[in-house]
């Protein structure tokens, strides 16, 4: 069983859209998004939600406020600027438990907080899996981990071929969690210059961890000159290019409907959605 | 003597877990009795430093080598840390990664076998391409 | 006044929106707070007088002194201290830098060093202050860095933020240092859901907010429904045209490309301002 990652550095290149398209393309897989942030892929999907559980990112401080004084000291020694008197604010707790230490009045404890929840769908191109982080909250790498946990134990359990999994823009915790141990990376980017700054940060990432990449073009149309000088790019640090794709505006009607493009028409953008589709079932590192 | 392995089951008989940090199974095998101590890893849910954990609990259990698939450079160290051997590219049943082992057909290795979860791990390495 | 300028979905044209809002104000400043991804200096090229690095305090034990008790290493909930035999292993990516460690320790062994994280610049660009902050890749949070570049904000003149996409730590961070939060979206189920991620982050900070919709066209009353429906006005429409696209992947601004735009983000200015001060 192999695991594809999709991500972009740059946000809103169409990492989404090619991942919902790959989903009716793809024979044996199972889906998973890993933007707990911001999760896009099961719009396109319409699926079946079988099953939902909350997740508990951190434990928060929760201050006892019979037994607090309001002394102070939680407020001296908090280095997130989480606590005052007493008073918790459960956006910039950490989870750290200092203040529990030093409180005289022994009047804080840690507790677990739910901090988002898990999500196991049925869609009729196979299992999904995708997960909230409730705004704001700490420790999204734990619950895209989660994410990841859950999709290969449903892959193991039906005998599914492929992890296909929907990244999140940056470079963050998020990021980090879905690449460690990923089969391979490809990153949609699109030919601006906020495309090329931000896909050398995100290949300069996957670099770090080993993980084949390749790179594709979305867009590619709007601005050649700088498609070629980010393919160039891509090669110098050893990742292949792969097919580009044209912008099609019969994309964002496919989308509205929540349709993959590549069953909504035969238009430049699905055309070229099967050819980036053929690039990828041939690639060394998944098969 | 004790030796530990990432394991997907509870017995000799499951097959390896190529994960160390967060395998599901961490069993403690006495070599001389095949006596097996089957452990549901708590970490395989954690957010970061599962390798740090599972690698303190197998060193808590005496055991002094450990039959993995990778092991990422923080568990590198922390095993390293408590003198336990750790053998990579392990993989098939438990069993028979045991008897492997007891035979000595097993190399361990001087450093991590794969770079780390979170952090800049052990310098770049350059992307492979399909 | 310091306006954010955030989305919830990547990609809808916050940086397009930003650049064009603070350059429309003389006096007004940039802050680029996508420390993951920042993009605002692309199209600026500006001149940096100030790099200030970004530092969090990671334990550095006394072996000297340590007993070896484990406590640290107990105590820690991220796993950034192991206690084996007579070693203490620190994991400086894992810290979260809380000080806790230095605290249940009995025998004063844990002292503080130094981990850098990334670094702020300060500088200048069009006659406007520039501020933007870079992540190290490799390190997960970025949300110290944002936190340097608010506190390098010059409270006496307007701001523009630029916020990274989502509402994660990072976002909320720079969200929660506005008096004004202009939310980007483009007119799509994708915007949408993550419009109304945005739009919740707002409410929850008791945030004034406005929504600009971007490459709007026909299907427009997606956005506008939604914000009919909590009170939320949209506040600007940018029609969908291939020449702004062009225009951007040129590292074009929007004003200097399509200078009839200035007038209106001027108009932006004024409304947000009645708002904030009513």
């Amino acid at each position: 069983m192999k695991e594809l990652l999709v991500i972009s550095g740059k946000g809103g290149t169409g990492k989404t859209t090619v991942v919902g398209s790959f989903a009716a393309l793809a024979n044996s897989k199972v889906l998973a998004d890993a933007d707990v942030d911001a999760p896009n892929l099961h719009l396109l999907l319409s699926p079946k939600q079988l099953e939902d559980r909350p997740y508990s990112g951190a434990d928060l401080a929760v201050v006892d406020r019979d037994a607090c004084t309001e002394c102070g000291r939680c407020t001296e020694v908090c280095e997130f600027l989480a606590i005052r008197n007493g008073l918790v604010n459960p956006r910039r707790c950490e989870g750290c438990a200092t203040c529990s230490i030093v409180c005289p009045e022994n009047a804080i404890t840690l507790q677990p907080q739910t901090t988002g929840r898990l999500y196991f769908s049925d869609t009729r191109f196979g299992p999904l899996v995708h997960a909230r982080l409730l705004a704001g909250a700490e420790a999204s790498g734990k619950l895209v981990t989660q994410v990841r946990q859950a999709a290969r134990t449903a892959a193991e359990q039906r005998g599914l071929d492929l992890i296909l999994t929907d990244g999140s823009p940056g470079i963050g915790c998020p990021v980090i969690a879905s690449l460690s141990g990923v089969d391979a990376a490809l990153v949609i980017t699109e030919p601006t210059p906020s495309g090329r700054h931000d896909l050398e940060r995100i290949l300069q990432l996957a670099a770090h961890f080993r993980v084949s990449t390749a790179v594709s073009v979305n867009k590619w149309d709007i601005n050649p000159d700088v498609t070629r000088d980010i393919e160039h790019l891509a090669a110098g640090f050893g990742a292949s290019t792969v097919a580009r794709l044209p912008f099609d505006e019969t994309v964002a009607e496919a989308t509205a409907e929540a349709v993959p493009i590549v069953e909504w028409n035969e238009g430049e953008a699905a055309k070229a959605i099967r050819a980036l589709w053929n690039d990828v079932a041939s690639w060394g590192a998944l098969l | 003597m004790k030796i530990a392995i990432t394991s997907s089951g509870p017995t000799l008989d499951s097959q390896i877990d190529p994960r160390f940090g967060r395998a599901q199974y961490l069993l403690i095998v006495d070599t001389d009795s095949l006596d097996v101590e089957a452990i549901e890893n708590p970490n395989v849910a954690a957010g970061g430093g599962a390798g740090i954990q599972s690698a303190q609990m197998v060193a808590g259990k005496g055991a002094k080598a450990i039959l993995t698939g990778n092991c990422g450079p923080n568990a590198f160290r922390t095993l390293s840390a408590a003198d336990i051997e750790v053998y990579t590219n392990v993989s098939g049943a438990v069993r028979d990664a045991v008897e492997a082992f007891t035979r000595g057909a097993l190399q361990p290795i001087s450093g991590p076998s794969v770079a780390g979860h979170f952090g800049l791990g052990q310098g770049g390495g350059e992307a492979g391409s399909p | 006044m310091k306006i954010a300028v955030a989305s919830g979905k990547g990609g809808t044209g916050k940086t397009t929106v930003a650049l064009a809002l603070a350059l429309s104000l003389p006096g007004a400043q940039l802050v680029d707070a996508d420390a993951e991804e920042p993009n605002c200096h692309l199209f600026l090229s500006p001149t940096i007088h100030e790099t200030v690095p970004v530092h969090m305090m990671v334990p550095d034990i006394d072996l000297d002194t340590c007993t070896f008790c484990g406590k640290c290493a107990e105590f820690c909930r991220f796993n950034a201290l192991a206690v084996i035999k007579e070693k203490v292993l620190v994991f400086p990516e894992l810290c979260h830098g809380c000080g806790g460690c230095a605290y249940v320790c009995s025998e004063k062994a844990v002292g503080k060093t130094d981990r850098r994280l990334g670094e702020v610049e300060i500088g200048e660009a069009r006659g406007h202050r520039f501020i933007q902050g870079r992540l190290k890749p490799g390190e997960p949070s970025a949300v110290r860095i944002v936190r340097e570049e608010i506190a390098r904000l010059d409270q006496d003149a307007p701001a523009v933020i630029d916020s990274p996409p989502g509402t994660a730590c990072a976002v909320q961070e720079t969200v929660a240092a506005a008096d004004f939060c202009l939310l980007v979206t483009e007119p799509t189920p994708f915007g949408l859901h993550d419009l109304r991620m945005a739009m919740d982050l707002a409410a929850d900070l008791d945030l004034p907010a406005a929504v600009i919709i971007n490459r709007s066209g026909q299907r427009d009353s997606l956005i506008e429904d939604e914000c009919n429906a909590r009170g939320i006005p949209v506040i600007l429409n940018i029609p969908f045209d291939r020449r702004i696209a062009e225009a951007y992947s040129r590292g074009e601004i929007l004003t200097d490309a399509f200078p009839e735009y200035a007038g209106e983000l001027r108009r932006v200015w004024d409304t947000v301002g009645r708002e904030v001060r009513a």
